[in-house]
Order: structure tokens, then sequence, then C-alpha cells
């Protein structure tokens, strides 16, 4: 099938393919998926700047469906979603002009790439550290809770529970309480400037940038794992909103090629949502561990092979 | 576990094969003929374009999110008598 926008011809079925497993990943792990959509459209000779804002369109359809299935769940905080909303914005439209401008440039391909390889990289790396560390906390509280004859408690852990602890004590009002999250009090500037940093990698590497802003709302604001999926995706539906308008502006939108690939995420998008009623947190991160570096794999290969950049 | 996931992925699998026809039919009546309108307002109105774009997939979002819904709805009961 030609897309005559962005003028590729690629099989719908494996756009339907490709949106079914970025909608499973969605649904369950509170990301958009660009992390594999932006590569899996690369290697078939989509250009990096339609990759991006092609991405990001496809992502709304799905992202409004597995949103609405975790809000049923009791799975979104709307007060931090909305607080969010504001640096979301201005950070998608600062990734997106500084697009515009590397388009300019004519090194959008070699930026963006390995950009995304680097990221991608360190957020697999960093999450499997703290998976680890909290894996082993927990068996040595486990092995306490025994000896002490108490019954082991299954809750949602990191072991990095500190690092919130400390965002949470930043003096720099005004604050706010979160009582869906379970946090008395948190400087509203914590969340505008993960927002923020969310909201510029939406806009530069495209996607809903959740591979960002999901450990961002674990590790920095204490937000519990099924918590920060439902909310996660509350937040990828308005960047990716935006950065759908600001990037079709733009020129970087092949509507058809995003409407094909959603078809196939609106039915994943369902299944991930549901599955999540049967893991806990950890097993939830864990599980999104090799997701990122097949990401950057694909990336790197597509990189390498010297794939043409239109 | 496994019997709770077993029963929510057995009303999906049927769901697919209705959503795999009803997606087919979609391709050929739907996308055949926006595609050349839309390339056109593509190179002339960007706006519109724009516009465009944001409405056919949240509009496409809610249409296929009703359409899974009412398929899971009707087929959870009929697997459940089953």
């Amino acid at each position: 099938m030609t897309f005559p926008i962005a003028g590729v011809n690629i099989a719908p079925t494996y756009l339907i393919a490709v949106g079914f497993a970025v909608g499973v990943l969605g649904g369950f792990f509170g990301v958009g998926g660009s992390f594999l959509a932006g590569p899996a459209l690369f290697a078939v000779g989509v250009p990096m700047n339609f990759v991006v804002g092609t991405d990001l369109a496809h992502i709304v359809g799905k992202s409004i469906v597995a949103a609405r299935k975790h809000r049923t769940l009791g799975n979104i905080d709307i007060k931090l979603g909305a607080i969010m909303v504001v640096g979301t914005i201005g950070g998608v439209e600062c990734g997106a002009q500084f697009i515009q401008w590397l388009k300019h440039t004519a090194r959008v391909d070699w930026v963006v790439g390995p950009t995304f390889i680097v990221v991608l990289l360190g957020i697999a790396g960093f999450m499997t550290w703290e998976s680890v560390s909290t894996l082993r906390k927990q068996r040595r509280e486990h092995t306490r809770d025994l000896a002490d004859g108490e019954h082991p408690s299954r809750g949602d852990h990191s072991a990095l529970a500190f690092i919130s602890r400390a965002v949470h004590r930043i003096s720099l009002p005004p604050y706010v309480s979160l009582p869906v999250s379970g946090i008395a009090s948190i400087s509203v500037w914590a969340i505008l400037v993960v927002a923020f940093v969310g909201g510029f990698f939406s806009g530069f590497l495209g996607g809903g940038a959740g591979y960002i802003r999901m450990p961002c709302f674990i590790y920095l604001l204490g937000i519990p794992t099924h918590i920060a999926v439902g909310t996660d995706l509350f937040e990828i539906v308005i960047s990716a909103s935006y950065g759908t308008v600001t990037h079709a502006l733009k020129g970087n939108v092949d509507i058809l090629i995003a409407l094909v690939m959603h078809t196939g995420a609106a039915i994943g998008a369902q299944l991930g949502a549901t599955l999540t009623q049967y893991f806990v947190g950890l097993r939830i991160r864990m599980a999104f561990i090799p997701l990122p570096l097949i990401g950057a794999g694909l990336m790197l290969h597509s990189l390498l092979t010297g794939h043409p950049a239109k | 576990m496994k019997h709770q996931i077993r029963r929510s992925l057995k009303p999906f699998l049927f769901e697919l094969v209705v959503y795999a026809v009803l997606v087919a039919a979609y391709y050929g009546f739907v996308l055949h003929f926006l595609g050349n309108s839309l390339q056109h307002v593509y190179q002339h109105d960007r706006r519109l374009y724009a516009a465009l774009a944001l409405g056919l997939i949240v509009g496409q979002g809610f249409l296929l999110e009703v359409l899974t819904r009412l398929l899971l709805a009707f087929m959870m009961p009929r697997m459940e008598e089953r």
C-alpha cells in the first residue's frame, strides 16, 4: 500500500502488527511505545521527521482507548495529570522546534537516532539496577519477617524510595497534595519539571515519552506503579495531541500511516490494560526492561545498515 | 491467576477475529477514498490538514473503543454460558 504523504510503500499488515505490539505495551506499561514504533517505522523507509510526527498521531488514538480503560480501573490521578499539562505542552513545543531546526541542518537522522539509543540504554540500565536492588531488599525483608513470625508484605516497594522522599521535602512553594497517589505534600515545581522534560522528549524523539515519564513518576515523584501507568497514559493523550497538531503544521505527519497503525493498537491496548490487574508493580517494572533495549537495537541496526534518509 | 487470564483471553481472541474482518472492510472503503483527498489538503492547507489529522485519529480512537467494548460485551455472556 502506498502512503502518498510520506512517499513510502508499506504493507498494512506490518503497520497493524507494529500497532498491536505497541498497543499491548501501552496498555500494560502506560507508555506510548515509540521506542518500538519509531525504529519500526524508520526500518521500512519512513523519513525520520515523519517517524516522529506520525508516531505521535497514532499514539493519540491508542492512548485514548487505554486511558479510558485505566480510568475505569481507578488508575488515573486527574489532579496530577492536570498540573502536568502546563509543563508538558511547553516541553513538546520546545522539542518540536528543535526537530524543525535539525530538519533545516539536514542532520535530523544522525541526531535523533543516537540520542534515542543513549536514552533507551540509560533507562534500561537504570531500571535493571533498581529492580535488582528492590528484589534484594524485598528478599532481606521477607527473610526477616519470616524470622519474626510476621506475614511478608506484597506491596509496591522500590529500593529508591529515598529519592522520592527527598523530592517531597523540596521547599519551593506552592505545594499540592495528591491523595489518589498517597502524597501528602509536594512542590508544584517538581511536577512541572518532570512534565517539561517528558514533553521535550515527546516533541523531540516522538511518541508520548512514557519511557522517560514513567520512571520519573515512580522514582522521582514516588507515584505507585499502577497510578503511574494510568496517569502517564492520560498525560500522553495531552502531549501527543498537541504534538500531532504542531508536527502536522510543520508537515511531519502522515495521518494515513497513523490510522492504519492505530487499528492494531486499539485492540492491543485493551489487552494490555486488562493484563495489569494480574501483576504487582515490581513485576511490571521488570517486564519493562527488555523493551527499551529492543528499541535501541532496532534503531542502531537501521543507522548502521545505512537506511536511506529521505 | 492463570484461570482468570484464560477467562479474559478467550473472549478476547473471538473479539480479535471479528475485529479483523471489520478492519479489513474499513481499509477497503475508507482509506482508499481518503488517501488522495488528504494528500491534496496536506499540500495546499496545512492548518486544515492538522485539524483533520487530529480529528480523524481521535474519532477513530473513540469509534474503535466503542466497537471493541461492544464486541466484548456481546461475546462475554456467550462465553460464560458455555
